[in-house]
């Protein structure tokens, strides 16, 4: 009672100056309070940095003194380095991506009336573990485009706009004019005249997979100064090939399939077959021999091997980028919500353009939270693992190698306890300017 | 000014308006297809899996079972996984909400030498990754024999969670404004009481989202309880990180496994979307 009254008396309360002991607490009580957590950060946080520090100057077995041995080999061992340069491809660009996403979004659902339904699926990922995500991920990124939903989606748009090769496994029948040309190319066996109609009869393409727009093949007609021919597949279901190298009834031009002049080696004009498999090329295939370009016979396109060597990083980069692009749209569109709106409303009256009241307007004003956001983003993104671990399949893992999931392997699965600590000293390194930065902004607010 | 602007401009606007909408919706079915993806998944039979894309129960619903669910349900590992997330969590969420609490309290309130020192000391710490710290206490932790352990898991956590804790909640409660303590005070409290009666209650806001999100972290975490924790202790994530080196064989574990993993969190997100972004916030520099 006496001490509080006297904290309480000689200071007015209004002063923000000092918040001096309204309790007027014995140091042994405000000892009491801070007790357990200052033991456990001692204990669990503190003492276990001084410890990483000195054990990464000794070696494997911790018992002699190594030197820099250990820090020498995150820039020597294979793995580290990998790790290494994967993780600057991770800080440079999941933090951008993911923050310029989050504005875009924080700007656009402004505009809507369901703007807050979308930030909540957006948002909603960030509420998973990152083991979810990863098996999330594993399912989209599957290889078969018949069961991932990411190479079903990226070969859809791949066939629309390259049409896909129509004629896999077409090959040469018996007593063909024409022969392989190496590549998967097939030519004419002798050069063509113009006034000639040249017959180029294929075999072997499954019925389902011809063209829908296929017509029964027409035999070609010569014609003066042109080259003209057909193609089509010498082979009908239950008739077999009829006439060899004649066309038949019922069987079918191989419609959109691609002929080439070839001279000398130089292509000196080309043709696409009519649906009825019937071409022309101009005088200037006069002695030329046909070709088939390999083209026409490849397998059909599988879509991109997103878990491989040379793509896994960017896709699981992917996979975060859907996990905390909320994270970065919420943070900002809180920032924006403070933007005074007359502001904005000015420069419009000014006649800015949307685009340059964006460029010029709202985005210097909201630079600190992006900054706040790319920032956080960046420590947080020094550290991954889980996803990298979880999505990476075991043949690709060395090459979406990171720092933490290095660390992980040498501490715990190498027994190089002296390099894992290596690396744990470094990513602490990385990480003081942003505690400093953290403690002297702070150091201003409570000592206000 | 609405009905001054030209025919044109409204003209684009509507155009333009037209193409936002069309882009946010687009943009909206990127981000939900990879759940819907999971969770049609987990309801499908392997050999469907292996068979074809989880679209295809829109064109046979019939495909539809919950037996990798029941599967999942009768065995042992997964559910003693599943109730050591719980025992994981739950503590270490109230140990940190707890301890936090105390020595926010005594940072805002409390007069002692070095009182802003130590303040900064904490807020030092919030950023140190969790890597710096494995090796360190996975020796320590084996000496004092919680290697292993759900204690050792949960007081990992609780070393990690605190300098946020702290941060977060001495800042909450050095805004109560200093008339309601002295009232408090004058009434007669102690110091428990009045931590109890009147500075838990005011901070409820701010340790509700730190309640939120450590709950999340912990349940979600991965890293801490794979070194940590053993076949015993260990919680639902490190059970399904097992399976997945041979992931197609094992889809009708994993998938229903991360869909079940990830119920309680979705359900706390959208029951306290409001304290969650909160937390997020203060968390920013986490």
């Amino acid at each position: 009672m006496t001490s509080v009254s006297a904290a309480g008396g000689d200071k007015p309360p209004a002063a923000p100056k000092s918040r001096k002991s309204v309790t007027g607490t014995r140091r042994t009580v405000a000892a009491l309070f801070l007790l357990p957590a200052l033991v456990l950060l001692g204990a669990l946080v503190v003492y276990p940095i001084g410890y990483s520090v000195v054990r990464s100057f000794y070696d494997q077995s911790g018992d002699g003194f190594a030197g820099i041995d250990n820090y020498k080999s995150l820039f020597t061992d294979e793995g580290i380095r990998t790790a290494l340069k994967n993780n600057i491809i991770w800080v440079v660009f999941a933090p951008t991506i993911a923050t310029a996403l989050g504005l875009i979004f924080a700007v656009l659902t402004e505009r809507v009336r369901w703007g807050t339904a979308f930030k909540l699926v957006v948002f909603m990922p960030m509420a998973i573990s990152m083991l979810a995500a990863g098996i999330i991920f594993r399912l989209v990124y599957d290889q078969d485009p018949d069961k991932g939903v990411a190479n079903a989606v990226w070969v859809g748009v791949h066939d629309t706009f390259s049409q896909a090769s129509a004629f896999p496994k077409a090959h040469p029948g018996r007593e063909s004019p024409l022969k392989p040309a190496g590549g998967g190319a097939f030519i004419t066996t002798s050069p063509v005249r113009t006034g000639e109609a040249v017959s180029l009869p294929l075999v072997g393409v499954a019925p389902d997979l011809m063209p829908d727009g296929a017509k029964a093949a027409v035999a070609p007609k010569p014609e003066p100064d042109k080259v003209t021919g057909t193609t089509w597949q010498d082979f009908t279901r239950g008739k077999g090939v009829g006439t060899l190298n004649t066309v038949d009834p019922a069987e079918l031009g191989y419609a959109g399939m691609k002929v080439e002049a070839v001279k000398d080696g130089k292509v000196v004009a080309s043709a696409t077959a009519a649906d009825d498999g019937t071409f022309t090329l101009p005088a200037a295939a006069d002695g030329a021999q046909l070709r088939l370009p390999a083209s026409n016979f490849k397998e059909p396109y599988n879509g991109l091997d997103w878990l491989g060597p040379s793509l896994v990083t960017p896709s699981i980069i992917g996979s975060y980028i859907w996990m905390w692009a909320g994270f970065a749209m919420v943070l900002i569109a809180a920032g924006l919500a403070s933007v005074p709106r007359e502001l904005l409303e000015a420069a419009r009256v000014d006649g800015a353009s949307e685009w340059q009241v964006f460029r010029r307007v709202t985005v210097p004003l909201l630079a600190p939270v992006l900054a706040v956001v790319a920032v956080t983003l960046m420590i947080n993104v020094l550290k991954i693992f889980d996803l990298v671990f979880i999505i990476a399949p075991g043949s690709s893992q060395d090459d979406a190698n990171v720092l933490a999931l290095e660390l992980y392997r040498k501490g715990f699965s190498e027994d190089q306890p002296g390099i894992a600590s290596a690396i744990s000293v470094f990513l602490l390194l990385l990480v003081i300017p942003v505690m400093w930065f953290n403690v002297r902004r702070l150091r201003r607010e409570v000592r206000r | 000014m609405k009905a001054r602007q030209s025919l044109g401009s409204r003209l684009a606007e509507g155009v333009s308006g037209g193409l936002l909408r069309v882009f946010l919706i687009v943009v909206g079915l990127f981000w939900l297809v990879p759940t819907i993806g999971l969770l049609l998944s987990s309801l499908r039979a392997p050999e469907d899996i292996a068979a074809s894309g989880w679209w295809k129960v829109f064109t046979e619903p019939s495909q539809i079972t919950f037996d990798s669910y029941r599967k999942l349900l009768e065995n042992e590992d997964i559910t003693s996984s599943l109730l050591n997330t719980v025992w994981i969590t739950v503590p270490a969420t109230l140990l940190v909400v707890i301890i936090g609490s105390l020595a926010g309290y005594a940072f805002a309130w409390m007069e002692f030498p070095g009182r802003d020192w130590w303040f900064l000391g904490v807020v030092g710490l919030l950023v140190v990754p969790v890597q710096v710290a494995l090796i360190p206490i996975a020796e320590l932790f084996g000496k004092i024999g919680v290697f292993g352990s759900v204690l050792g898991v949960v007081l990992f956590h609780v070393g990690f969670g605190l300098p946020f804790a702290v941060f977060l909640l001495r800042n909450f409660f050095a805004e109560i404004p200093r008339e309601l303590l002295e009232a408090a005070r004058l009434d007669g409290a102690g110091e428990l009481r009045l931590f109890f009666r009147v500075v838990m209650p005011l901070g409820a806001p701010a340790i509700a989202a730190l309640g939120i999100f450590q709950f999340l972290w912990v349940w979600n975490d991965l890293l801490v309880a794979l070194i940590f924790s053993d076949s015993g202790s260990q919680p639902i994530t490190v059970a399904l990180q097992t399976q997945v080196r041979q992931f197609g064989n094992n889809i009708d574990v994993l998938a229903p496994g991360a869909f079940i993993s990830m119920v309680v969190p979705l359900a706390v997100f959208f029951a306290f979307q409001r304290q969650f972004v909160s937390g997020v916030m203060a968390g920013a520099v986490k």
